[in-house]
């Protein structure tokens, strides 16, 4: 017990990384169970800060250099590029269907 | 209990806390709102690991950029007609279960595993500048290739959410 308040009491690699656990889980739970696609695109964000946390703290406290960050900073462009295209999808699958729900999204055509 | 260690946690709980508030909240607009403070926490963590430029860009693009982005979305694709913008969920009990092992696995891998923690902080105060060097060095190439990339997904998604003409 006093073992587990002495490390609770001291931040270090592991507390970032079960953060970091316990987002890409709730991430999952979102792209998982919802239906309406936004609130899975929502997950998937989740999803990536939670992998980007992990690249962060593994460059901070294992490798002692900066690649980490670049990879953080590749990930968070492709993230802004994913989020413009999967809502522009979005926005044209609700168009078409008049839904965005992932489960009624079954055709390929109107 | 040290003042960080205290900051730390508050970071933590406002994370985790907005991000359960996206997931479990049937709301979708309060889903959106709860993104932003989730992407905040993350950016103050992000400032405790050091990385202060990751953690500015952050900032900028996700708090600033994608959930704006997001709210768009949700805007423009519920019926102002209808009251309920409400979302469902689907297969709830099976995704507890799997989520609750996904997370459980993590953890105790991140828990038990012995970390070959070497570094001692950086002696930089910033990591712009060295971030800069970085990309504008080793990393040239896929700096170049994401910025064509940016271009071509912009480009793209302009192309694909314009409103085109039903021929009648």
């Amino acid at each position: 017990m006093n073992d587990l308040i002495t490390w609770l009491q001291h931040p270090g690699l592991a507390h970032y990384l079960i953060i970091s656990g316990l987002l890409f889980s709730l991430g999952t739970y979102a792209i998982l169970t919802r239906r309406n696609a936004i609130m899975v695109l929502m997950g998937i964000e989740l999803v990536l800060n939670a992998a980007n946390i992990n690249f962060v703290a593994f460059s901070r406290y294992v490798a002692n250099s900066l690649d980490g960050q670049i990879v953080a900073v590749f990930v968070i462009i492709l993230a802004a590029a994913e989020a413009a295209i999967a809502l522009a999808i979005i926005l044209n699958i609700y168009q078409n269907f008049n839904t965005v729900n992932v489960d009624e999204l079954n055709k390929l055509r109107d | 209990m040290e003042l960080y260690t205290i900051i730390f946690y508050v970071f933590a709980v406002i994370t985790l806390g907005a991000a359960a508030i996206v997931v479990f909240s049937r709301n979708i607009v309060r889903a959106a709102f709860a993104l932003l403070f989730a992407f905040f926490g993350v950016a103050g963590i992000y400032v405790f690991l050091l990385a202060d430029f990751i953690a500015v860009t952050q900032l900028l693009i996700y708090v600033g950029g994608i959930t704006v982005l997001v709210l768009f979305g949700v805007m423009l694709t519920n019926r102002q007609v209808s009251v309920d913008i409400k979302t469902g969920t689907m297969q709830t009990l099976p995704a507890v279960i799997l989520t609750s092992a996904l997370a459980g696995t993590l953890i105790g891998i991140f828990w038990s595993t012995d970390w070959r923690v070497t570094a001692q902080p950086l002696a930089s105060e910033t990591t712009a500048s060295a971030l800069g060097e970085l990309l504008l060095g080793p990393y040239v190439l896929p700096f170049e290739v994401a910025s064509m990339v940016l271009m071509v997904a912009l480009v793209g998604a302009a192309m694909v959410a314009r409103r085109e003409k039903k021929p009648s």
